[in-house]
């Protein structure tokens, strides 16, 4: 790996590579920021060793929200762990309901219904765009613009309002089940959708507005957090991050699953690789699952089953194999790899958020020489959960 | 960065402009969507207690608990889910798996108390102010998480299987067996209504997992005529099994012939295993059909000696004197009582107590005597002309069919009775009408209507597939002959009603609907009863009766000390009833011998 950071001005590295920090000199102060901590992206916290107001090291702990998934797992029935994989991300709880139904479909050789493909599809990019408006208030509010998470918040609301009559729930939607969805479309849906989405898109112009076209956070954001394109690659970053480097990263085109094949669209890319690129990334990436869910509302069969014939899942034994199974999140590739040993229990699920990558190994690279006061907007732009790194 | 970038932000004042979005009272009623999946309902008159509910739930949060007023009977456990809504994720794949559809969720999610064991409920029954809702989520039409429907047993067809006595079942192959007896959800309702309470969902779990041996042990641990219970049980338990509520019962009884099926008759008696240590002890059994070869099965494996007096030339009682060869045939009776004997019980055939041997030397020579001589005497009509030579019973004829001997079908014959022997003798004389004549006719005619009827619905279906004509709700009312005395039929009314206000037999005809159906046999298959010739008159009258049939208590014990009685004699026809009284006279039997022993 070429690159490394740049250290010249500040500690001196020690004979085995770790820093020569000497606390006790009175230059260097330890500061602890998380988990409990308005700037901090959920349930973790970095440690930060500083030297004036500039952080010269960040070490990540997480850990405070392990509940033992993939480990609860392996003593549950398939049809059991449906209502556990949602948890494992708690604002686009859908991807791990679909990776984890395909998954297990895949295995036990069953095939979910045409018309569920689409509503699953439709769910995933509902999602997308709660999870992308939940970020832009984030991403404002750890500059201190609180009034855009109370916007997005407001449109959000909306959302959920349409989730909960298509899923009979606000969060934990618990639809995309192993063999299809649970529901039809309610009557009327279609209309209802519409203005939550011109809801939506109104607010995302005062967005524009007010964020976006701002010199104060063009002034914070602007050159903050560059991530070399060359580290995309070996730091295994994906979504929206990888692609505001430029590197059009999209698994919804580079390996379409569900209804993807049939929607128009083209992957958002920008190029400067900094925390406000990859704010404009997400923003227009919002607006383009606007468009792919009125694509999906116009295109979808009219009628058709939404499960397909399922054994008894009381006693569902599912053969010998293993599979990964992949999907676009708002934050990037999340993937499942499901291992079966023709029990009645997963032997292995193994569970792959975006999150590990970005909020560990990437986020203790980028923080390095950055100003306190930008950690929270960095850690922010990259738009991870917690509970998906310690599932 | 321009000019823009720093004017911009202040388009945000225009929000003063406008209304707030957010609530101001937080408390206000807003209803949860539709199909929300708030707090549980359930219909405890639907629900049936099968705990699938409690199955599926991965957070444990139902328990099954038993309710006041919700009685356990057969089919129903009497047990109702309780919720706590510490664990509930409200997944509600409790709903989607109820077996009755009782369950269900309101599209009601506030609940406020101050104390938090008040969150654990029995819904349905602690009442609550979302019992009445009409929305929230409900298992939507054709989402079904366990199959409804049957896996379809293959039979021989009407046209091949009339010509003959061949077996009419196929059986299922190891796949069809696989898929049924995945249907089962396990809640157990069938075990609390088999007479002998088998332990069906292990044996179909034993199927499951391919372990047929595992499946056979467990058979023959409760009902060692497997054989003939797999394909003639009258199989109570499917009317308790929970997957019938919204689909078809899980074939059980078809799933214990198929373990027998699948495992070579050779290994039974290793699986079975060996009896106890002789204790010395000796019990002589009358009959051997199911309920005295049960008996006997049990005390031989506890070590007893145990001598079986048969009056017949061959073992198996009613299920080979009365049960046509077509559904069960006799190899396979011989393959159970070969199993008992092979536990060392001796069968003396054609030895009929009261001739060649007595009641006595039987009390003196054994430490306990059983009687279990089934119900071998037909009953009849007695409508005016029913002594005429041409109107036979049922059960003689079927004897006469097992024992071989030649029966001259007539060309046309009536049976009177709506039972499953009425069934088994018409299907059994059909068979013989078209071998000697080519074609069957033949006229069933039952008192009940098809309402009420008594046979198998199954057996019903099979008789008109083989042209059997059958006339429900036809009262027997006389015989009729021709001037040279000969039968040419029987005339019936219609029945209006079978019982009376106080429910005793006491048929009331609409005479004006009169029908003489044509004949030149008519059977009688309405009823039998137990020959008691074998006792001796002095041991008539020691023992108590009960209506005409021997008085037992609980465990089959007469009021005589050394006399059990067990099977159809006490309890009425039925295989597996004779099974369950054959296994309580067994312990009864076997604790005695213990007793006497000390
Ligand atoms: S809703 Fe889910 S968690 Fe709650 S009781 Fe039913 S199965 Fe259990
Ligand atoms: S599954 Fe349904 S019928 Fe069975 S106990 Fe639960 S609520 Fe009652």
């Amino acid at each position: 790996m070429g690159y490394q950071p740049d250290r010249s001005q500040y500690p001196q590295q020690r004979e085995d590579g770790s820093l020569d920090i000497d606390l006790t000199s009175g230059k260097y102060l330890k500061l602890w920021q998380g988990p409990q901590h308005p700037g901090i992206t959920g349930n973790m916290s970095v440690e930060l060793t500083v030297c004036g107001d500039e952080v010269v090291e960040g070490k990540t702990h997480v850990g405070y929200l392990h509940r033992g998934f993939e480990k609860l797992m392996e003593r549950r029935s398939f049809i059991q762990c449906f209502p556990i994989v949602c948890r494992i991300c708690v604002p686009e709880p859908d991807f791990n309901e679909y990776c984890y139904a395909a998954a297990v479909e895949e295995l036990a050789g069953i095939q979910s219904p045409e018309r569920a493909d689409w509503i699953r599809t439709l769910i995933l990019e509902m999602g997308r765009i709660n999870s992308y408006l939940m970020y832009l208030g984030g991403q404002a509010g750890s500059l201190g613009q609180g009034v855009i998470g109370q916007w997005t918040t407001y449109v959000r609301d909306l959302m959920l309002d349409r989730f909960e009559e298509l899923t009979g729930a606000r969060i934990y939607h618990m639809f995309i089940l192993p063999g299809g969805v649970r529901g039809d479309l309610p009557d009327g849906f279609n209309k209802r959708m519409e203005e939550t989405l011109c809801e939506i898109e109104n607010v995302l112009k005062d967005v524009y507005e007010t964020m976006f076209c701002n010199a104060v956070f063009k002034k914070r954001t602007v050159g903050l957090g560059y991530i070399d394109p060359e580290l995309i690659e070996p730091y295994g970053v994906t979504g929206p991050t990888a692609r505001a480097a430029g590197v059009a990263k999209d698994v919804r085109k580079d390996q379409p699953y569900l209804v993807y094949p049939e929607l128009e669209f083209e992957p958002v890319v920008g190029t400067d690789s900094d925390v406000y690129a990859r704010a404009d990334v997400r923003r227009r990436d919002l607006l383009m699952s606007v468009d792919l869910v009125r694509q999906i509302l116009s295109k979808m069969p009219n009628d058709g089953k939404l499960m397909t014939k399922l054994p008894n899942v009381l006693h569902w034994k599912i053969p010998r194999g293993e599979t990964y199974i992949r999907g676009e999140c708002s934050r990037g590739e999340y993937g499942y790899y499901l291992v079966t040993d023709g029990s009645g229990f997963p032997r292995r699920v193994n569970v792959r958020g975006p999150s590990y990558t970005h909020a560990v190994a990437l986020l203790e690279r980028l923080i390095v020489n950055i100003n306190i006061s930008d950690v929270a907007g960095l850690m922010v732009s990259l738009h991870t959960y917690p509970p998906e790194i310690e599932r | 960065m321009s000019i823009r970038d720093v004017l911009s932000p202040f388009t945000a004042w225009k929000y003063l402009f406008r209304d707030p979005v957010t609530i101001t009272d937080p408390l206000n009623e807003r209803p949860g969507a539709a199909r929300y999946r708030g707090f549980h309902q359930n219909d405890v008159q639907a629900c049936i207690g099968c705990g699938t509910c409690e199955t599926i739930c991965q957070n444990a949060a139902i328990d099954m608990v038993p309710v006041e007023e919700i009685l356990t009977e057969s089919g129903d456990s009497g047990l109702r889910p309780r919720i706590d809504y510490g664990r509930c994720c409200w997944c509600a794949l409790c709903v989607d798996i109820c077996m009755t559809g009782s369950l269900t969720m309101s599209n009601e999610y506030k609940w406020v108390e101050s104390d938090p064991d008040a969150f654990r409920f029995i819904p349905g029954v602690d009442k609550k102010h979302w019992d009445d809702a009409e929305l929230g989520y409900r298992r939507p039409e054709g989402h079904r998480l366990t199959p409804a429907r049957r896996v379809e047993m293959h039979e021989l067809e009407p046209e091949t299987r009339i010509g003959s006595f061949a077996e009419i079942v196929d059986g299922y192959s190891v796949a069809d067996g696989l898929l049924e007896a995945e249907r089962c959800v396990a809640c157990g309702l069938c075990v609390a209504t088999c007479p002998t309470h088998m332990s069906i969902p292990d044996y179909i779990a034993a199927v499951r997992d391919g372990d047929y041996e595992r499946g056979l042990a467990l058979l023959y641990e409760t009902n060692p005529f497997s054989e003939v219970c797999g394909r003639v049980c009258t199989h109570k338990c499917e009317t308790a099994c929970a997957v019938q509520h919204e689909g078809e019962p899980v074939a059980i009884r078809w799933l214990k012939r198929h373990i027998t099926d699948q495992v070579p008759y050779e290994r039974y008696r290793e699986i079975v295993g060996d009896p106890a240590p002789a204790t010395g002890k000796r019990v002589a059994i009358i009959g051997a059909g199911p309920a005295g070869l049960t008996t006997a099965y049990d005390l031989a494996r506890k070590g007893h000696e145990v001598v079986v007096h048969e009056e017949r030339e061959n073992p198996g009682g009613m299920p080979r004197y009365g049960i046509p060869e077509y559904r069960l045939p006799y190899d396979m009776i011989d393959r159970d009582v070969d199993l008992i004997r092979s536990l060392g019980v001796k069968i003396h055939c054609n030895s009929r107590v009261g001739t060649d041997v007595t009641m006595d030397q039987l009390q003196q020579e054994y430490d306990a005597v059983l009687l279990s001589i089934g119900l071998h005497l037909g009953r009849s009509t007695r409508i005016p002309g029913s002594e005429h030579q041409q109107v036979t019973k049922a059960v003689d004829l079927l004897r006469a069919i097992t024992d071989g001997e030649e029966i001259e079908a007539p060309r046309q014959v009536v049976v009177i009775g709506g039972g499953n022997v009425a069934m088994d003798i018409a299907r059994s004389m059909a068979r013989l009408q078209k071998q000697q004549h080519g074609e069957v006719n033949l006229t069933v005619t039952a008192l009940e209507d098809f309402a009420h009827f008594l046979a198998d619905p199954e057996e019903v279906k099979e008789c008109g597939e083989e042209g059997i004509e059958i006339l429900d709700a036809r009262g027997p009312q006389g015989i009729m002959l021709d001037e040279n005395e000969n039968l040419i039929g029987l005339k019936t009314w219609h029945v209006v009603s079978i019982f009376d206000e106080q429910g005793r037999f006491a048929p009331s005809y609409d005479e004006s609907d009169e029908q003489i159906h044509q004949g030149d046999m008519v059977i009688e298959a309405i009823g039998q009863m137990t020959d008691v010739s074998l006792l001796s008159e002095e041991l008539t009258e020691k023992l108590e009766w009960n209506r005409g049939r021997l008085a037992v208590d609980v465990d089959g014990r007469t009021s005589e000390s050394w006399l059990w009685a067990a099977g159809d004699c006490v309890k009425g026809p039925d295989v597996v009833h004779a099974v369950a009284d054959g296994h309580r006279a067994a312990n009864s039997i076997d604790s005695y011998l213990k007793e006497k022993t000390v």
